[in-house]
């Protein structure tokens, strides 16, 4: 691949106006190629998940650019730009924003739904995705019956089920204790590392930093060299 | 998401918060079964209206009256006087302020030239006394008012021939009981005193053969009299009277062809108008009932509507709730590419979904309650009027009324759809 999956240039982004405003983001650039595990670590406020955001397209930067597997994500009209975040991206966030009524199954083909699938081919790739991540006999269960390792595991499911190119993870196991932690952990790595599937993970854990390909070290805005942050962190 | 997807989700969505979704479908259902009940009321009454017009006006007769000058307004003072020169039939000369509505020989004359009628007679209003039965006792008698436009709706005998030469009835079947007949078919034939006093007060009586017996109808109230036996009871009251004044009549009748296109009707009324005189025909006079009860209804389905209305506040206070407790779903679900249009479609859905089972259940409702209500008043009330069901329930406009609930459902929720497809997925994903 001639260029590389994502790229920003020289992001700015910041919110509020006036004696409010707060540059979240003040000049980043990176980028990340097809079947890279890059983590994004910063502590809170650092920018990380507002470098995320841009990345994933869930938010404009206020200057500089973006690209998406090559194409300035500028030029994309917002109807491209909802079928990229559907199909090519997963999203795994620190909340598991399940919905608490529907089933386990119902929530994994939320994706597939909202791209319009038939029911019977998104039932079948649902369920596909659960017998991967070892929930195929909790499908029917209401989602508010599973345990947090299970609920996570529920939404890496829901993550993996359009197949995307490159899974986006916010704080992945920020809610999860040190062994359920570390189980989803080995699914999203071994995924990298099976399927090709592209891991931006944004953490303040270094300990899961460091199992990622790439670290980029966030502070203010900015991206710093890791012994700077070591320093600030201690 | 395709559009049953989102059909689905929103029925679903629906039933999250039962309580809540149930308190708005019975605002809705109020404000539906209102507007069923009172637009079957008016299907059901002018629906009577209509069918009384059919079976009972005579569809040839226009009434004829001297139109009457405009009321004075107020502060515009006295009128002139005028001398009267004619004196109303039926009414004393000392009352007949209004001389110049009433219709004198010329007037008749004028109207008999009027291209297009034929027989203009002037309608004779006869106030009898009391009627009576063998030994039964003396009763009130009401004669009806101008009974040339309507045919009787007959229980039993014959109708009136304009041509009878012979003293006879028509009674109602109200009557029956009080002058001692055992049914209908039993007055038939017989024979019945009127009681007449003339204009120094002494009582005549006159005999008349029972021709018929008439049910109760709007246009049918009181006895009908043959025009013999009305010439020979008019002749009877003014019998005494000083010579002072010629007779004059407040109404005539005349016939046209009953093959006339409205048109043609239009253009014998409107010569007619041009002359002084106010012509109308059954239809006319109907229609002002109509024009009445269209109003009244008109005002009773306003007051629906702004129950509709405040129903439709429900909806948004509800929808609002539900955007604001489903913040991060609306997020997730754009994150994941959901449009803002498709946001927008679900949530307006859920509004039209809840219009929906407001309006069934309000309009179901209405048609059990309204059907018997009716039965019941058509057995009790308005035994009488043969034929009236007071409210009616036309399939087209139950339909009307659901799809125009819905509608109002969708325009409320508009605007909470509108405040979640607006939502920016971040904010939407970081709200507690």
């Amino acid at each position: 691949m001639t260029s590389p999956l994502l790229e920003a240039r020289d992001i700015h982004k910041s919110y509020g106006r006036g004696s409010t405003r707060f540059d979240a983001l003040s000049g980043v650039s990176l980028a990340i190629d097809a079947g890279d595990s890059v983590a994004i670590v910063g502590k809170s406020g650092s920018g990380k998940s507002t470098l995320m955001h841009l990345l994933a397209l869930l938010d404009a930067p206020d200057s500089g650019s973006l690209f998406v597997g090559g194409a300035d994500a500028r030029g994309l009209s917002a109807r491209q730009i909802g079928r990229i975040r559907n199909a090519d991206f997963g999203f795994v966030f620190q909340q598991f924003f399940l919905t608490p009524n529907a089933t386990v199954l119902d929530n994994v083909i939320l994706p597939l739904t909202i791209a319009g699938m038939a029911p019977r081919e998104r039932k079948a790739r649902g369920m596909a995705v659960l017998e991967q991540l070892e929930l195929a006999d909790k499908a029917k269960n209401k989602a508010t019956d599973l345990s947090g390792g299970q609920k996570q595991r529920v939404v890496i499911a829901r993550a993996l089920v359009s197949n995307p190119k490159v899974l986006f993870a916010d704080e992945p196991t920020g809610n999860l204790d040190t062994t359920t932690g570390r189980l989803v952990e080995d699914i999203l790595f071994s995924l990298n590392r099976d399927h090709g599937i592209t891991l931006v993970i944004v953490t303040h854990d270094t300990d899961l930093a460091a199992r990622c390909d790439r670290q980029i070290f966030v502070r203010d805005g900015r991206q710093v060299h890791a012994p700077e942050l070591a320093g600030a962190a201690a | 998401m395709n559009i049953i997807d989102i059909l689905r989700a929103a029925i679903g969505n629906t039933f999250r918060s039962k309580l809540r979704t149930a308190l708005t479908i019975v605002a809705i259902f109020i404000g539906a079964s209102t507007l069923t009940l009172t637009s079957a009321i008016g299907t059901g009454v002018s629906g009577y209206l209509d069918v009384q017009l059919a079976s009972v006006g005579a569809p040839d007769v226009l009434s004829i009256a001297k139109t009457a000058p405009a009321a004075a307004g107020l502060g515009d003072g006295p009128a002139p006087w005028e001398e009267a020169t004619v004196t109303a039939n039926g009414a004393a000369a000392t009352e007949t302020a209004g001389s110049t509505a009433v219709l004198s020989p010329d007037d008749l004359h004028a109207i008999g030239e009027t291209g297009g009628l034929t027989a203009v007679n002037p309608v004779v209003s006869v106030s009898p006394a009391y009627i009576g039965y063998e030994q039964r006792g003396k009763h009130e008698i009401v004669v009806g008012a101008n009974s040339e436009m309507t045919r009787a709706d007959l229980a039993a005998g014959s109708q009136l021939s304009v041509d009878d030469a012979d003293h006879s009835i028509l009674l109602p079947a109200s009557y029956l009981q009080n002058l001692g007949f055992r049914s209908a078919k039993s007055a038939i034939g017989e024979t019945v005193v009127i009681g007449a006093t003339d204009y120094t007060g002494t009582m005549h009586e006159v005999t008349a053969t029972v021709r018929g017996v008439q049910n109760l109808t709007l246009l049918g109230v009181g006895v009908r009299l043959s025009r013999a036996l009305t010439e020979t009871l008019a002749e009877v009251q003014s019998t005494g009277q000083p010579a002072t004044a010629g007779t004059g009549y407040f109404l005539a009748t005349a016939r046209f062809d009953p093959q006339s296109t409205p048109e043609q009707v239009d253009a014998i009324q409107a010569d007619l108008a041009e002359q002084g005189y106010t012509a109308q025909t059954v239809a006319d006079q109907i229609g002002v009932f109509q024009t009445i009860l269209a109003g009244i209804i008109g005002v009773l389905n306003a007051f629906a509507l702004i129950a509709l209305i405040a129903a439709g506040v429900g909806i948004v206070n509800t929808l609002l709730m539900s955007v604001q407790e489903r913040t991060r779903e609306i997020g997730l679900m754009k994150a994941m590419g959901m449009s803002g249009r498709r946001i927008f479609t679900l949530f307006s859905m859920e509004a039209i979904v809840i219009g929906f089972l407001g309006s069934i259940l309000g309009a179901f409702a209405a048609i059990v309650t309204g059907t018997i209500g009716s039965a019941v008043l058509a057995e009790t009330f308005l035994a009488d009027l043969q034929g009236l069901q007071v409210m009616q329930f036309a399939p087209l406009s139950v339909t009307a009324i659901i799809l125009l609930v819905m509608f109002i459902a969708f325009l409320a929720g508009t605007l909470p759809a509108r405040r979640a497809s607006r939502q920016n997925p971040i904010d939407a994903l970081r709200y507690e």
